[in-house]
């Protein structure tokens, strides 16, 4: 399970407010899009939920406990750019994150661990379509490619919540539509809360089971820097199945989700 | 014909040709004002003909020196290769630890980085007597010479390097949970890692130039003690071969490093940069 609730948060630079009274309270499961013009903390908050930064106020909390300082597992994340390791391959790029957990020394596995790891992985980058590539490197795969890769790779660790920032701001409609079935397959498969920051309101609207609204209410024309974004629009999409799937999943006792939550690896 | 000159590329067998066309003039040039200056003074020291040259040569790397009982460009060659060797090594370990150090770990850069910055700026040959009083005269002071002239910018551009990893890169390893260490050893290291052959490269130039000075200053053997051993007695006979035999050597230290490049860093061969 993750909920994830936001009290209250500010964000401030020196005098500058990027971020004012942001609260939030996201059931678990559910796909969060996160709109707006640029420049109104969208990002901000998506690095605020990685832990790449900390509010200046307010705190963000996952089914009840404050977040942890710094980026972990726990949360996984998927890049517009550099999303994937340029010297390493398809295969080697998704056994990471198994590597980092299974040998703590090196952090890279060797002989009979490392084909065992491989194998595990498999499915993974089957599933994100990336089986003919498998000893590429990310330099020769596509923009698409590229991204799915790093979709896989987030989702090697199990993530809880999965963090993505305009993952498919740089590829083409075609594409794009391919990743969008994929995205919402593994995000039903894994049961994760998903946060997505987009530019594109229509992909917002399709993909998500709720959209969130970024922009600045409050203008200072003589100080435009005194008043932050904050979240204008909350707008659950209770037309979609898969939200009341997520509310229901919400409100079962915890030891029914078990099964649910086991997710892409088995 | 109406292309403009910098759209016009010269084929392979035209490159090679202009490639070699410097090579070509500077012997043909030495050859020629040789032979005039022979024909004025046949004892003329200062551009010695190829043969007599050749005759150096023969004594100096094939026969045994009468009073030493070595090659002398054998022995020069094994002394001052062992010595940049040693220099280029420690230079390459500090590099490396210091310049990962600063440039991954904010505690380390806060306390290393003016440090390296200000040691930076001090100019090596300035402090070769110290180096020279308190390491001695012998090996040990020559390779703390290349070191302290070519360490400092090895760790300045490692640690440049570091921090030029993308935030995203390191960020995502931590979410997949990797620890500082292993950081270091998957993505640092192999990332560093042709940027910093790239740098030994580059500081190959400074390191013989340390070492030669050294040599000149005080040594018993080495190629830059032979050459300014000789310059007393005008032997250009022996300081032009040696030039050019250290010519050779680097250009095959630098040729060995790039291919080094290529053989462990695969991914850059395949697109990436």
């Amino acid at each position: 399970m993750s909920r994830v609730s936001i009290d209250n948060l500010w964000m401030e630079y020196g005098d500058q407010v990027v971020l004012e009274r942001i609260c939030l309270d996201i059931p678990s499961g559910e796909f969060c899009a996160m709109v707006g013009p640029s420049g109104c903390g969208k990002t901000t908050l998506l690095r605020l939920l990685l832990s790449m930064e900390q509010p200046t106020r307010g705190g963000i909390r996952i089914d009840g406990q404050p977040l942890a300082a710094e980026p972990r597992p726990d949360r996984g994340v998927v890049f517009q750019r550099y999303s994937a390791y340029p010297h390493l391959t398809v295969q080697e790029n998704v056994v990471l994150g198994l590597e980092f957990a299974r040998a703590p020394l090196l952090g890279k596995l060797w002989g009979a661990k490392k084909r065992q790891a491989l194998d595990e992985v498999r499915h993974v980058i089957d599933a994100v379509g990336l089986d003919q590539a498998r000893d590429k490197y990310p330099a020769e795969l596509s923009g698409g490619m590229q991204q799915r890769l790093s979709i896989a790779q987030a989702l090697v660790r199990k993530p809880r919540i999965l963090l993505m920032d305009e993952p498919f701001g740089a590829l083409d409609p075609g594409t794009k539509a391919q990743m969008h079935d994929l995205v919402r397959a593994l995000w039903r498969a894994e049961r994760m809360t998903v946060f997505m920051v987009t530019h594109d309101i229509k992909e917002g609207f399709d993909l998500s089971t709720r959209v969130l609204a970024f922009d600045k209410v409050r203008h200072d024309p003589d100080a435009p820097q005194a008043y932050g974004a904050t979240i204008t629009l909350n707008l659950p999409l209770d037309d979609k199945p898969e939200r009341a799937e997520i509310l229901n999943q919400a409100q079962a006792p915890p030891g029914s989700e078990r099964g649910a939550a086991e997710g892409l690896g088995h | 014909m109406g292309r403009r000159i910098i759209n016009r590329r010269p084929g392979k067998g035209s490159a090679l040709f202009w490639g070699a066309l410097p090579f070509l003039a500077v012997l043909v040039l030495y050859v020629v004002f040789s032979a005039l200056r022979l024909a004025e003074n046949p004892g003329d020291k200062l551009l010695p003909a190829f043969s007599t040259i050749a005759d150096t040569v023969h004594r100096l790397a094939f026969t045994a020196d009468a009073r030493s009982g070595n090659v002398l460009l054998w022995t020069d060659t094994a002394a001052s290769l062992t010595r940049l060797g040693l220099g280029l090594l420690l230079s390459t370990a500090l590099g490396l630890i210091l310049g990962i150090g600063t440039g991954l770990i904010p505690y380390v850069r806060a306390g290393l980085s003016p440090f390296i910055a200000v040691l930076s700026l001090i100019p090596p040959m300035a402090i070769l007597p110290i180096l020279f009083i308190v390491f001695g005269l012998d090996e040990l002071s020559k390779v703390v010479l290349i070191v302290i002239g070519i360490a400092p910018f090895l760790v300045r551009d490692l640690a440049l390097r570091v921090e030029a990893i993308p935030a995203e890169l390191v960020i995502k390893a931590q979410t997949l949970g990797a620890g500082t260490w292993q950081i270091i050893t998957r993505l640092v290291l192999p990332t560093v890692w042709p940027k910093l052959l790239d740098a030994v490269r580059l500081s190959l130039g400074p390191a013989w130039l340390f070492l030669i000075s050294a040599e000149a200053i005080a040594a018993q053997d080495g190629l830059g003690y032979r050459i300014f051993l000789v310059r007393r007695y005008l032997a250009m006979d022996v300081i032009l071969p040696y030039v050019t035999w250290i010519t050779l050597l680097a250009f095959c230290m630098d040729w060995a490093l790039r291919a080094m490049n290529r053989r462990l860093c695969p991914w850059l061969a395949r697109g990436a940069s």
